[in-house]
């Protein structure tokens, strides 16, 4: 009996080391964990419950069934962050580069199916060379059947990918379609073709960094969420991410104890507002100042910075919020904020996420590239978010809200629960300037004349109390009593119940 | 006495010449500009009169508004401040001939004392030595270097009408005799409207201390004290005492006494001061007399007990001096630390924008201790380019120098200012030199102890372990509260261990940490241990803590794993790891700061006066690249290494952001 319980312990060591120690003394020397490592800083200590660590692949070609490591390149389970259960995959870079063979798919696929039937979040850590070439197109169906788990499991539980290594070719489109993604700066790259490819077919020069690396994607392209200096910093702060997420689309968001008053007034919010209407000023201070604790996770800060997304905490409780961020681009709604915005929506209202959205918008960017990029289709993705969403929605227009972007920022006509305004608001169809321009354009040679009518067109509109006298703005809000008046709302709001018509799904316009 | 009074000044002293005003019974006037439209004096003063746009010379100095303020609501006398207008003679004639009192001294006095070239010759035939310059106007850049090279360099060049360190330049060699002259001349129209320059020579290692006087119009003329000024930075003063560390009784009663005499010849009236250079074998020098309310007058109130102000305004209205020589007595210890609004770590550029946080310590007096905060700005308000970077003056007193400094450490670390640069953490830096400490100063002290500018402080084992301690024990709270969420499995709750790794400023402290109702006791690897009080809870931005018995406060900021905590000057990346969370950041490579050494980075949000390299020149070290505008002070800045210019992406003109790049090297 003795021998039979060491030989499991035998099995388990072996399988511990993965590739061995000399590859694992390679992943060090690149700045990587290996994926075991990885898991121990993810998870609560010992929490950890392990899958399938004695998988091994079924190839035969090439001389494979010689070399059948015990765990076959990921490891696989369920442990706990701060208590709540999670699912995890760690691809292990050590055993043949991470590749996904058709087991190895399998894997991941069994506890896909596990966190959706049992509700609970799937966290990939990807560091993988990509398909074991051995295997060839049982490698790919593998790779199919995680995309296809990741689109049955998206809107039912959070998934998301950490790339700590290269995750390259089709391995890209399963976190592609997780919820967010993250890297690690300068040892994890991403992209469907690799530089030697795009060589050869565009003659184009380009490293892996440039191409794919974590700047790229949080700057540039905005696959990525957000990136991280290394795989501690990384993980701590994806713990971080869960604290704030419901485990499934049936449980609403967590709430954690807090230490802070929920009727703490922000007099320095009185003055946030410059005097001059043009002055830019900083949107995360009204962020920060409202949040409990002054806790932000932002979502998405390098990318489309006009528009702030990230998650915060009232009264313990999480909330999304959107917000136009006057420093850039004047705060204007564009291509790329709308479709970061609107993504952010979606997944809020997906997971029961209640929407607190700040609003100083100028209207949208004008241009040809604008045009040409299709900003219709993709404006409309935000408005068709915020509209469609049914969870609690609360909005403070802070200053201009001007044009079609003012329905757009949750809007009281999109079914906004409470629409309030600082006094400082200007609601109108454009600013002041402009208005004057097209309604008194006979009198354009006059400058004495148009400076008058400016100014009477600003005495009218330039405030909130013509939105406010229909109701379309539910209550003018002093600046310092943001906090309160927002945690109220959404206190009042937590049995809210709002549901759209029956459809198979919505048609937005992708 | 006066029934209303118009204060012709903003900040921190115009707020102060109300609190004393009002403790007087007497109604005040405030005067500001658009800039100033929501300013704390603003809100203070009983009514406040608008004379213009934010430029000081389109507003606060431009005498007819001011009068014009004077008329409108009928204030009987004015209280200049300092600055502006406070030694203007044709401001304290205007105020004579519309029969307002001028709360200063007589327009004679300010003419005689005010010009620096003048004041020099009075003090020469009054016998009172003063140092080898060149008195006479000086044409232009070429004239400078002459007369540089007569007196001998290292020469001081100085703005006929200048103060507070502006139109001020030191040069050691002919080029920056001519540099320092145009921009001494240029610093001197914008900031006084009056470029006269004049030179003397730079007396090196010297003791700025100074004599207050105070005289009435009957006659009287009395000395408080002095005070000691010599923590300067390009002869702007940073840190204030009274007493001074270094003056015995003697050489105080010689000085005193021969500012009175100085007051006396001249006519002199109401609060002044006489300063002085003072040697090391305890020779002074007379440098200049500032006929005004000094920025550092509290440290000499808070060791004598007279409220200047209260006094200027008595004399003003013609009352008699009440108190005598004999009644001035020197009692404790005062400090003064000035908070400007300048970042220390990228070399005391001024920084200008919202103060997102401004939460300075309470204020308090008791027979042991005084913390006393005169400021002009609140939580939300703007530092704003147009005027001085100085955004309080902190002052403490204790009846010892070392029960002042101790009381000033606390208080700096319990200053809370966020939204701009600013020097606090250099303030406490200087507060624990033990140069500073030993009161063996010099007006070099800054140059000699920091000649590679401010880089934090490094702080001391024992320090460094109390800070291990609190970081602890304040990660642990913060992380039982995340096992707290909802939402978590029943019975399989993560434990939050007791055994953590704590590193910081390079070290790493393996610690244990047993909690019990009242606080946590820290146990360190080496069997010592520390125990940390507090009611501190997450998301506290300051952080009050008793480590052994000790006061430890700290200011917290987020970071991943732990915290940034700043205390004593010190600015320190803290992480608070498990035991396995550190052996794997053990393996983390170190990160490089992007390679900025073939740029130049723009240091300060300002404005680009003019550029003197184009692109494809050369550059030698140390030559001027542009020069850049900022809080009204001309910044040059230069060649870091001989480089080739490759392109140049800003022009005279720009406004430019911190780091926006303004010229790439090759």
């Amino acid at each position: 009996m003795k021998d039979i319980l060491q030989e499991l312990n035998d099995r388990r060591e072996s399988a511990k080391l993965g590739g061995g120690q000399r590859r694992i003394d390679s992943q060090h020397k690149k700045g990587k964990l290996t994926a075991r490592e990885r898991i121990d800083l993810l998870l609560d200590e010992d929490s950890f419950e392990e899958f399938d660590m004695f998988v091994a692949h079924r190839c035969t070609e090439f001389g494979m069934e010689q070399d059948r490591p015990a765990g076959d390149g990921v490891v696989t389970g369920w442990g706990t962050i701060n208590g709540r259960m999670v699912y995890v995959f760690s691809q292990d870079f050590t055993v043949f580069g991470g590749s996904l063979s058709e087991t190895h798919a399998q894997k991941i696929c069994k506890i896909m199916d596990m966190a959706v039937q049992n509700g609970a979040p799937v966290i990939g850590l990807n560091d993988s060379g990509g398909a074991r070439i051995q295997e060839g197109v049982a490698s790919l169906a593998g790779y199919a059947e995680v995309f296809q788990r990741n689109i049955m499991a998206s809107g039912v539980v959070p998934q998301i990918s950490v790339i700590m290594g290269p995750c390259a070719g089709g391995a890209v489109y399963s976190p592609a379609m997780t919820d967010f993604i993250f890297m690690v700066r300068d040892t994890s790259y991403m992209f469907v073709t690799g530089p030697d490819v795009v060589k050869t077919v565009t003659n184009e020069q380009v490293t892996a960094e440039e191409l794919g690396g974590a700047s790229t994607h949080t700057k540039k392209s905005s696959v990525a969420d957000g990136a991280f200096d290394n795989d501690v910093e990384a993980l701590t702060e994806v713990r971080r991410l869960v604290d704030f997420l419901p485990l499934n689309n049936r449980e609403k968001p967590p709430v954690r104890p807090f230490f802070d008053a929920p009727n703490r007034i922000e007099d320095s919010l009185d003055t946030l507002i410059p005097e001059n209407p043009n002055q830019p000023y900083d949107m995360k201070e009204l962020i920060l100042k409202t949040a409990d604790e002054g806790d932000f996770y932002e979502i998405q800060e390098d990318y489309a910075k006009n528009i702030i997304t990230g998650f915060i905490r009232l009264e313990g409780q999480t909330v999304g919020v959107v917000a136009n961020q006057p420093m850039v681009l004047a705060g204007c709604l564009d291509i790329d904020s709308s479709r970061k915005a609107a993504r952010f929506v979606r997944f809020c209202d997906a997971f029961e996420i209640p929407i607190l959205t700040l609003v100083d918008v100028p209207g949208f960017l004008p241009g040809t590239s604008q045009e040409y990029g299709g900003v219709i289709k993709h404006g409309a993705k935000l408005l068709f978010a915020y509209g469609e969403a049914t969870v609690p929605k609360v909005t403070v227009i802070t200053r201009k809200a001007y044009g079609g972007a003012y329905d757009v920022m949750a809007s009281k006509h999109l079914r906004g629960d409470f629409n309030y305004a600082w006094p400082t608001a200007q609601i109108a169809v454009m600013g002041a300037k402009g208005a004057t321009e097209i309604l008194y354009r006979s009198e354009l040679d006059d400058a004495e004349k148009i400076a008058k009518r400016t100014e009477d067109y600003e005495d009218r509109f330039a405030n909130p109390f013509v939105a406010a006298e229909k109701g379309f703005i539910d209550e003018v809000i002093q600046p310092r009593s943001t906090r309160r008046r927002v945690a109220r709302a959404f206190a009042s709001l937590r049995g809210k119940k709002l549901e759209n018509p029956w459809k198979k799904h919505d048609n937005i316009p992708l | 006495m006066f029934k209303k009074i118009l204060i012709a000044n903003r900040g921190e002293i115009a707020c102060r010449v109300i609190k004393s005003a009002r403790k007087m019974g007497i109604q005040t006037v405030a005067i500001y500009s658009d800039a100033d439209k929501h300013a704390l004096h603003v809100q203070m003063a009983d009514e406040a009169v608008h004379i213009g746009p934010p430029p000081a010379n389109q507003s606060y100095i431009v005498i007819d508004k001011v009068m014009d303020a004077i008329r409108q609501t009928g204030a009987e006398a004015v209280h200049p401040g300092y600055g502006f207008l406070s030694e203007n003679k044709l401001f304290a004639e205007a105020l004579e001939a519309a029969g307002v009192a001028f709360i200063g001294p007589p327009a004679g006095a300010i003419e005689s004392m005010g010009d620096k070239i003048t004041s020099k010759k009075i003090a020469q035939e009054a016998n009172v030595s003063t140092v080898p310059g060149y008195m006479g106007l000086i044409a232009d850049a070429d004239e400078a270097v002459n007369i540089s090279n007569e007196v001998g360099y290292p020469v001081m060049i100085k703005a006929s009408a200048g103060g507070g360190g502006k139109g001020m330049r030191i040069a050691w060699n002919d080029q920056e005799a001519r540099e320092g002259f145009q921009s001494s001349k240029n610093e001197a129209a914008n900031s006084f409207g009056d470029d006269r320059i004049f030179i003397e020579k730079f007396v090196t290692q010297p003791r700025h201390i100074e004599i207050q006087v105070l005289a009435d119009q009957h006659g009287n003329c009395i000395y408080l004290g002095e005070r000691e000024c010599s923590i300067q930075r390009r002869n702007q003063k940073v840190i204030e005492e009274a007493p001074s560390p270094f003056l015995d009784e003697a050489t105080r009663k010689a000085m005193g006494e021969q500012s009175v005499a100085l007051a006396k010849a001249v006519g002199y009236t109401s609060a002044g001061t006489v300063e002085f250079i003072v040697d090391g074998d305890k020779n002074f020098y007379f440098l200049e007399m500032n006929t005004r309310l000094q920025v550092e007058h509290p440290v000499t109130e808070l060791i004598t007990g007279v409220d200047l102000v209260e006094q200027m305004i008595r004399v003003a209205n013609g009352e008699p001096l009440t108190i005598t020589q004999d009644d001035v007595k020197l009692n404790g210890w005062a400090m003064e630390s000035r908070l400007y609004a300048e970042d220390p770590y990228r070399g005391f550029l001024p920084s200008i924008g919202r103060l997102t946080s401004y939460r300075p310590p309470a204020e308090e007096a008791t027979a042991s201790a005084v913390v006393r905060n005169d400021t002009g700005v609140y939580e939300g308000g703007e530092i704003s380019m147009y005027y001085d970077p100085m955004i309080a003056k902190l002052c403490t007193w204790g009846p010892s120098r070392a029960d002042a400094i101790e009381e000033m450490r606390k208080a700096l670390d319990g200053f809370e200012v966020e939204g701009i640069g600013h020097n606090l953490p250099f303030l406490s830096a200087v507060m624990d030199h033990p140069k500073f400490v030993s009161g063996n100063i010099t007006t070099a002290f800054i140059e000699e102890e920091y000649p590679e500018g401010f880089e934090g402080v490094t702080l001391p084992q024992e320090a460094l372990r109390n800070v291990a301690a609190a970081a602890a024990a304040m990660y642990r709270v913060a992380e039982i509260r995340r096992t707290r969420i909802s939402g978590r499995m029943d019975n399989h709750e993560r434990k939050v261990g007791t055994e953590w790794v704590v590193t910081l400023q390079g070290e790493s402290f393996p610690v244990s940490i047993a909690a019990d109702h009242d606080g946590s006791t820290i146990k360190f690897a080496d069997g010592s241990s520390k125990r940390v009080t507090s009611d501190w809870t997450p998301g506290q931005s300051l952080a009050r803590l008793n480590v052994d018995d000790e006061e430890l406060v700290l200011k917290v900021g987020k970071a991943p794993n732990g915290y940034r905590l700043r205390t004593r000057g010190a600015d320190l990346k803290v992480n608070v790891y498990t035991p396995r969370q550190s052996e794997l950041a053990a393996l983390m490579p170190e990160k490089v700061a992007p390679d900025t050494s073939r740029l130049l980075l723009c240091p300060m949000p300002g404005l680009i006066v003019n550029v003197n390299v184009q692109e494809g020149e050369e550059v030698q070290e140390g030559q001027a690249l542009c020069t850049v505008e900022a809080m009204k002070m001309e910044n040059i800045l230069r060649a870091e290494k001989k480089a080739v210019v490759a392109k140049i992406n800003a022009a005279a003109g720009d406004s430019l952001a911190v780091d926006d790049i303004i010229m790439e090297f090759e």
